[in-house]
């Protein structure tokens, strides 16, 4: 039992990206078979997450300082930006930027991978998730104590040293709780991806597109979503615990009583 | 039909806009539209609902119903939104047959799941098989309402529990001192008090449920995103009056114009809500939401 197990993994651990067996289980499906599968679809949503994340959290930055900026095109340009991101649906996004890729592969040929799942819905998510995370800093920004950045001020700090020393370390502090919620609603958030207009080829797709292959195989629906939810909550799990070293290591000057262990609230979905 | 139609080919360009945008398909896509709306009027109130009875559920006394009561909301919102979607459609649907499989065919005796089968007596169909189109696609669009309101219902019965707790202690202090006794304090004073305490969770919650209707799509209904996608693919002269190339991009452009103006409309209605409700009472919603 635990040996064919083991084979499984072999045949059909890397099987989302297109290494191991190539041909999907029809007939005979084992639990095994489906956590595999499905644990192999997980490494998508890692890749998207993880990457989106990445990126997004410094163009985040960039935009919430935009939309402060006292340039007024500047700062219209960084809220209509947040605005469409945060406006519309992820799922129309994702259709819109497939077609709109499509249409430009058309004219320049350079766009071909942009129509690729791997790419494309790549920077949908990237920007969206930089959207709400720029909500959240620009809140946090605005929610900086006025006596920090005058102090600051009359230390002779240029607008740059003022920044790194002083507002980005508050923003992010303030901004840690809100923002870890985004993290996790991004991870679930790239399920989308492959329901989406962005085609799957070779059957290669993440955890949510395998267990929805098993539920229409099996026709029984009770097996492959709960373990699609166990990976969900055990990845869950994992960003809490890495945001907590943060939290505590963002929040080290502050007296044991005002800092709070991180609370997390939740915001659902997009 | 107001214009005439007739010959689409021979119409200037104002014309044959107008013929296009008003023929058989781009009404059906029109009542697609109203779809929405139906699902976003009729899956607010019920998840609302819902969302009340859970709230009570995890304030028991009782501690299993209590338990119950948490555990709901708690895996409900750990798990990806979509997922349960597609799951709960399925669930539903079988749930359903099975329950009037067991009712109506008592002395069926085979197992309903044969392998990759799920099989109930033919009487258990739900909806039966001889039940026209429309009976069919009524029945789906019911049962993404009900899946809707179970998933917003979690999510409002999360904001709800939060806004009881919310309520400040001295005014249940107060009633306790009045001696009113514990079901008419939450009667009286925290199911009252509660709810300027959760307006701008509920806000937030309704933008949220603007922007999942789409997903309808993915339970199988013939939604905005299906209608767009089907309207706006390149059409040959041989199957239609009106050929055109790829028009998906502009369809899927208009869906997010629609989907902005509407979240751009709510945010003001409810901005307007949020201030009158809480006029003179030394908070905002955004100030109890930052405290939180």
């Amino acid at each position: 039992m635990i040996l064919t197990c083991l084979e499984i993994i072999q045949d059909y651990g890397l099987r989302s990206i297109g290494l191991g067996e190539r041909v999907l289980p029809k007939t005979d499906i084992t639990i095994c078979h489906q956590a595999t599968l499905i644990g192999s679809g997980m490494l998508w949503n890692i890749y998207f997450g993880v990457l989106a994340l990445i990126l997004g959290f410094f163009f985040a930055i960039l935009l919430s300082l935009g939309r402060r900026s006292d340039h007024q095109i500047v700062s219209y340009l960084c809220d209509t930006f947040i605005l469409i991101f945060r406006g519309t649906p992820l799922f129309i996004q994702f259709f819109f930027a497939y077609f709109l890729f499509l249409s430009l592969k058309k004219a320049f040929p350079v766009f071909d991978p942009f129509t690729s799942a791997w790419l494309g819905a790549l920077i949908i998510l990237f920007f969206n998730t930089s959207a709400y995370s720029a909500n959240i800093f620009y809140g946090a920004l605005v929610a900086i104590p006025r006596g920090e950045i005058d102090a600051a001020d009359s230390f002779g700090m240029s607008n740059w040293q003022k920044f790194r020393s002083i507002e980005f370390r508050q923003m992010l502090r303030l901004a840690w709780p809100a923002y870890i919620n985004e993290a996790i609603f991004m991870f679930h958030a790239t399920t989308l991806v492959f329901f989406s207009a962005f085609p799957t080829r070779q059957q290669k797709g993440d955890a949510l597109y395998y267990a929805n292959y098993f539920a229409d195989k099996t026709f029984n629906p009770f097996i492959p979503y709960p373990i699609v939810a166990i990976y969900f909550i055990i990845l869950t799990i994992f960003v809490v615990l890495l945001a907590r070293v943060f939290n505590s290591s963002l929040s080290r000057h502050l007296p044991k009583s005002v800092s709070r262990p991180l609370r997390l609230r939740f915001n659902f979905l997009r | 039909m107001i214009f005439d139609c007739s010959s689409p080919d021979q119409l200037d360009r104002l014309m044959w806009s107008l013929c296009y945008l008003s023929n058989g398909k781009h009404i059906t896509f029109y009542y697609s539209i109203l779809k929405v709306l139906v699902l976003l009027a009729l899956a607010a109130p019920i998840s609302i609902g819902l969302g009340l009875f859970l709230a009570m559920l995890a304030k028991s006394d009782i501690s299993p119903i209590k338990l119950l009561g948490k555990f709901i909301i708690l895996i409900v919102r750990g798990i990806p939104d979509i997922a349960w979607f597609m799951f709960f459609v399925i669930a539903l649907d079988q749930g359903l047959e099975w329950v009037r499989h067991i009712t109506l065919c008592p002395d069926w005796t085979e197992p309903i799941r044969q392998g990759a089968d799920f099989l109930v007596c033919e009487k258990a169909k739900l909806p039966s098989n001889s039940s026209s189109e429309t009976i069919h696609e009524i029945y789906g669009f019911i049962l993404a309402i009900i899946t809707f309101s179970i998933i917003f219902g979690a999510f409002a019965g999360n904001i709800f529990s939060g806004a009881l707790e919310a309520v400040p202690k001295d005014q249940i202090e107060t009633a306790e001192a009045y001696g009113l006794n514990p079901r008419q304090i939450f009667w009286r004073i925290s199911f009252k008090q509660m709810w300027i305490y959760a307006l701008p969770g509920l806000s937030n919650l309704w933008m949220i449920l603007i922007k999942a209707t789409p997903l309808l799509f993915l339970l199988g209904i013939e939604d905005i995103v299906y209608w767009a996608r089907e309207l706006g693919g390149a059409k040959t002269p041989r199957f239609t009056e009106y050929p055109h190339g790829d028009w998906r991009l502009w369809y899927f452009l208009f869906l997010l114009i629609f989907y902005l103006t509407l979240t751009k409309l709510s945010e003001k209605v409810l901005d307007k809500l949020t201030r009158k409700l809480t006029y003179g009472m030394g908070f905002s919603g955004e100030n109890f939401l930052q405290r939180q």
